[in-house]
């Protein structure tokens, strides 16, 4: 027999969760559908949850749901061969109720998620693949599933099956993805018991740190590093563009392995145990690669839709896919009061979004993926920047010059004044 | 440490009979880069002669592989429902 809900949600991430719980509040039937064995199975990711979006449905969240540390510190690092330099800020306000972000874990932070969506009265169906959707006169009715039920009807079903969206392909929404818009991340989940984490970096109770490092850490790469606090353990990782690693024809696991072997990293993993490995991939494209958002019947949400935000200091992608599963559920609910789940009536979705941080933010930040894109960020600048550091500090027997000269030497040594103001203009613009 | 030693702190529920990822292999041996050799987190790609041989048994799912393809050689999909990587920690 073939089964029909009010909506259909592909995918039980944030989005897919977050969209579920608020329509199955409002007593829609929906149903979600995760491939893997339990919602997180297949989710990676870094992870700073900035608080905001998740407040705003779910207040006070951070009192029940498994967080790891709030994060009241966070500093970037430009690293070179041999020295570092870091922009480190610190608030003691993060410190305090409401906070600003989380560290998480998705494999217990997404299940927790679920369980919100099933105790609102959402149907979770883990273990099943949506092998295509249901098409009848141009307008998406259901999900085809493998398995002996077969097909699912919804009025509407919402694509939320992360960033390597096929569906979003297969409903011809977006375009085959590129690798220039892609990032790749590959994580490793060490732990450390708690107390060492919490002497090793300086935390009282459960404050957390988020490093992200720039430069020697990928090698030049186009891309970052990162470091974050886990309450037993420690997320450190590598993201690179696709284009990046295609070019220079870098392995994901050794660089890694390099940034862990950084003198300046290595005595912060001493005695910390691999616990997991992972790998996955990142929409950097901002709102050039933003996919069709609607059609009849149909919305996508979250890393699906490329909702992320690499501003080169922070990354965002859980707030912006609980914030669009938010919109999305808004939309599907006036589309249910006129009983219209044409493409018009469901545009409201876009207009949600269009009035939110989501693509307010996009499109502030529209040109910082070109940007991020340039070599010379992670190449002539962190090391500059070092070596800046070393001629202020250096104490020998030349005569000392003054700030500006010495800003004006490095210049002239890595590059033209010219480049350089250019460069400084462009990323003032972009970021 | 070594890929297998990374793979094998990840719980993966292989699915025996239907491997997700096949690559054509007409389109490989044209392909100069082979940029799947490098660009793998999982090295799921060998060179086994002058072929491109897969071991999807210890895919993580990332895609990386069918975006970054010239040839458009990966043909990918997802493993059935329930099966393939199941990350603990994510």
């Amino acid at each position: 027999m073939t089964e029909r809900f009010d909506v259909i949600t592909v995918g039980a991430g944030p989005s897919g969760c977050v969209a579920a719980y608020l329509l199955a509040k409002e007593g829609l039937d929906v149903l979600v559908i995760e491939r893997g064995e339990y919602p997180g199975a297949k989710n990676v990711s870094g992870a700073v949850l900035y608080r905001k979006a998740l407040d705003d449905i779910l207040p006070n969240f951070w009192d029940n749901a498994p967080i790891e540390r709030y994060i009241n510190r966070q500093v970037v690092t430009f690293l070179s061969k041999r020295s570092s330099v870091s922009l480190d800020f610190k608030n003691l306000d993060y410190a305090q109720t409401p906070y600003n972000a989380f560290t998480v874990l998705r494999g217990r932070f997404d299940q927790w998620l679920a369980k919100k969506a099933e105790e609102s009265g959402a149907l979770i169906m883990n273990d099943t693949l949506v092998e295509d959707l249901l098409w009848e006169n141009g307008k998406v009715v259901g999900a085809r599933v493998g398995k002996e039920e077969g097909d699912v009807l919804a009025d509407v079903v919402i694509i939320a099956d992360g960033a390597n969206s096929l569906l979003a392909e297969k409903a011809k929404l977006r375009r085959p993805l590129s690798p220039e818009n892609m990032a790749l991340g590959v994580k490793e989940l060490l732990k450390l018991p708690k107390e060492v984490i919490e002497r090793r970096f300086n935390l009282v109770g459960n404050e957390g740190v988020a490093y992200t490092f720039v430069g020697e850490a990928t090698q030049g790469l186009e891309g970052g590093a990162f470091l974050y606090t886990n309450e037993d353990s420690l997320s450190i990782g590598v993201v690179c563009t696709l284009s990046g690693l295609i070019r220079e024809k870098k392995e994901p696991a050794s660089l890694i392995e390099f940034f862990k072997a950084d003198p300046m990293i290595k005595g912060w993993l001493d005695g910390a145990i691999l616990k997991e490995y992972s790998a996955h991939l990142i929409p950097e494209g901002g709102i050039h690669m933003m996919p069709k958002l609607l059609s009849d019947g149909i919305l996508i949400i979250g890393d699906a839709a490329g909702f992320t935000l690499n501003t080169g200091l922070t990354l965002r992608g859980m707030d912006f896919a609980i914030a669009s599963g938010v919109m999305a559920a808004k939309a599907v609910m006036k589309a249910k009061e006129k009983g219209d789940f044409s493409k018009s009536s469901l545009s409201a979705y876009q207009r949600f979004l269009e009035d939110s941080f989501v693509l307010k933010d996009l499109r502030t930040y529209k040109n910082a993926p070109n940007l991020l894109r340039k070599n010379s960020i992670y190449t002539v600048y962190p090391k500059m920047i070092c070596d800046l550091a070393e001629r202020v500090y250096t104490v020998d027997e030349n005569p000392k010059k003054k700030l500006l000269k010495l800003v004006l030497d490095e210049v002239k040594e890595k590059t033209t004044i010219r480049q350089f103001l250019k460069d400084l203009f462009d990323g003032g613009r972009s970021i | 440490m070594n890929i297998d030693e990374k793979l094998y702190r990840v719980r993966f529920n292989i699915d025996p009979e239907n491997p997700h990822i096949a690559v054509d292999k007409e389109k490989c041996k044209k392909c100069h880069d082979k940029i799947c050799l490098s660009i793998c987190p999982a090295e799921v790609f060998k060179l086994d002669g002058d072929e491109v041989s897969l071991s999807w048994e210890g895919c993580m799912e990332c895609g990386t592989c069918r975006i970054s393809c010239p040839e458009g050689a990966v043909e990918w999909q997802y493993p059935r429902g329930g099966y393939g990587v199941c990350f603990g920690h994510g």
